[in-house]
């Protein structure tokens, strides 16, 4: 989906978002409040730079806003995939925008993700994923890789992969599938932004993805596999 | 032995705590397994690869979770991920003095992909909570598998890395970019160039490891206690602030300006002004430390 259109369902009231080279940065208006708006568009690989341009909007929003909500608009194919950007120290720039998002959460910030067209690896880990609940338009693509480099790296036969796909989330793509294993929160099909304006209200710091994709079917054992060892109390 | 690199999980353990105080929780012989794995064909392994549990360091008490790179490269499944994000969840309940994470991992385990992606991002925030606790986390990396991935992300939302000579720290590995990008982009067969690109060495000279050493059990042991200890000392520094992060962006964004242009990282150390850069990797961890010590950044 375009972005331009995707902010005029989102924000009706009005919003000032633009682009630079992919990168999308601004405020809208939810309700009667104004929430920073961070994302990517055309499936941006999410770079040293992106990463970073990210991270200052969220230090921009801490500082002179206190406890405005932020809207994380993902849009991209994961991360960029160049030596500079490893010897730059990519795994950096990506960690210092988590910690970023981390740090405005707990000062009272709510944050929301929404998939908007695709998300993949490590570009979802550090954007969508670190809100505190995410969202997927029905038709977005999320994953980890496709089926044909998942079956050359695992070896397993990408017709065996394809099949199972069908009946384990595990394997297969799709904003569905993340919503069953709890990675996503609710899928969105009609009135963005009554939609976004409720995600904002409900927006809770508790990490409770595991719970989720348990109740959902979608991920048998991380909550007991989690619980149980949270539960270890110390014993003599 | 003494070696960190061609040590498993439970032996960087037994002799990176006090003797004999690791205590595991959810052992082996519970054979708590990943439930994807079957459905593949692929072998499982009874801790999932990854043992966890609490132990003592100099007699502190410490909680400590090490990824086995022996068991599908040490990659974070459903299961695996979990234990790790549940250990975090315990740390917050009985705040011990530190959390050792010892890391050797390629990152999300591909049998598991989507799963193991969504455990990623729960070890992420369960760690950034433990860090608002004031409890000071702090990640070793010196297994032969490096980390990757997400798990390289996870490395640097941590207080503090000890890294080896031998270890590498990095996210996408260079046969994914050679892949991807092809072998001009990154030729992953050129080894020297995999270990300046994402070796213990070059990552200490930009300051995103705390801690370098030879690859030694014992040097892991002694620096992680030490880099524990500065945490406390300076306890206001553990969790996230506004201004440790306007300060690490301000690095972050610098280390763009100064090196953005460079092609490999010879040419950033000498921009450090280190005197023989090409020197650097023949090194031995003392003496590479002595000669960083006047040009490496983010101290």
């Amino acid at each position: 989906m375009d972005w331009k259109n995707l902010a005029t369902s989102l924000f009706p009231d009005g919003h000032n978002i633009i682009e630079r080279d992919q990168f999308l940065s601004g405020s809208g208006q939810v309700g009667g409040e104004t929430v920073t708006v961070i994302g990517t568009t055309g499936h941006a690989a999410i770079g040293v730079e992106i990463a970073l341009l990210q991270a200052q909007e969220v230090l921009a929003t801490v500082r002179a806003h206190p406890q405005r909500a932020i809207v994380i608009l993902v849009d991209t194919q994961g991360q960029r995939l160049r030596h500079r950007d490893e010897m730059l120290g990519i795994n950096s720039y990506m960690a210092h925008l988590a910690k970023c998002l981390d740090l405005a959460r707990r000062q009272g910030h709510r944050i929301v993700g929404l998939v908007y067209d695709q998300a993949l690896s490590g570009g979802f880990i550090t954007s969508g994923l670190m809100a505190d609940a995410c969202y997927a338009l029905p038709e977005a693509t999320i994953r980890v890789m496709g089926l044909p480099a998942m079956a050359r790296i695992t070896k397993v036969p990408e017709e065996r992969l394809t099949e199972l796909a069908k009946s384990n989330p595990v394997f297969a793509p799709g904003a569905a599938n993340y919503l069953r294993m709890g990675g996503i929160e609710e899928i969105w099909h009609d009135d963005l932004a009554q939609r976004l304006m409720q995600a904002i209200r409900q927006a809770d710091p508790q990490d409770k993805r595991s719970a989720a994709g348990l109740q959902r079917g979608g991920r048998s054992m991380a909550f007991k596999v989690t619980q149980a060892v949270a539960d270890h109390a110390d014993t003599p | 032995m003494s070696s960190y690199l061609e040590a498993n999980a439970r032996e960087r353990l037994q002799a990176l705590l006090d003797t004999d105080s690791f205590v595991e929780i959810l052992p082996p012989a519970l054979r708590i397994v990943s439930p994807h794995l079957g459905q593949l064909d692929a072998p499982v392994a009874f801790d999932d690869g990854v043992a966890i549990g609490r132990g003592r360091l100099h007699g502190e008490s410490v909680f400590v979770a090490a990824q086995e790179g022996g068991f599908m490269g040490g990659a974070v499944g459903e299961v695996h991920g979990a234990k790790l994000t549940g250990l975090l969840q315990l740390a917050l309940k009985e705040r011990p003095y530190a959390v050792l994470l010892l890391l050797e991992t390629g990152g999300v385990r591909l049998h598991e992909a989507n799963a193991g992606l969504i455990a990623v991002s729960e070890v992420m925030r369960a760690l950034l909570e433990v860090r608002a606790a004031g409890i000071p986390v702090i990640v070793l990396v010196g297994g032969s598998n490096g980390c990757f991935g997400g798990m390289g992300i996870v490395a640097r939302c941590a207080n503090a890395i000890v890294i080896s000579e031998e270890g590498r720290l990095a996210m996408s590995g260079p046969e994914v970019i050679e892949t991807a990008n092809g072998v001009e982009e990154f030729d992953s067969r050129d080894s020297a160039l995999v270990w300046r690109t994402t070796g213990g060495k070059h990552r200490y000279l930009l300051g995103d490891c705390q801690m370098l050493v030879a690859d030694n059990v014992g040097a892991f042991r002694q620096s992680a206690f030490e880099l524990v200890q500065q945490c406390h000392a300076d306890a206001a520094a553990i969790p996230l602030t506004l201004a440790g992060l306007e300060a690490e962006q301000q690095l972050l964004q610098q280390r763009i300006a100064s090196f953005g242009q460079a092609h490999d990282p010879l040419e950033i150390w000498t921009q450090l002004g280190v005197a023989d850069a090409a020197g650097l990797p023949m090194l031995e961890a003392d003496a590479f430390v002595a000669v960083a010590a006047d040009v490496r950044l983010g101290v």
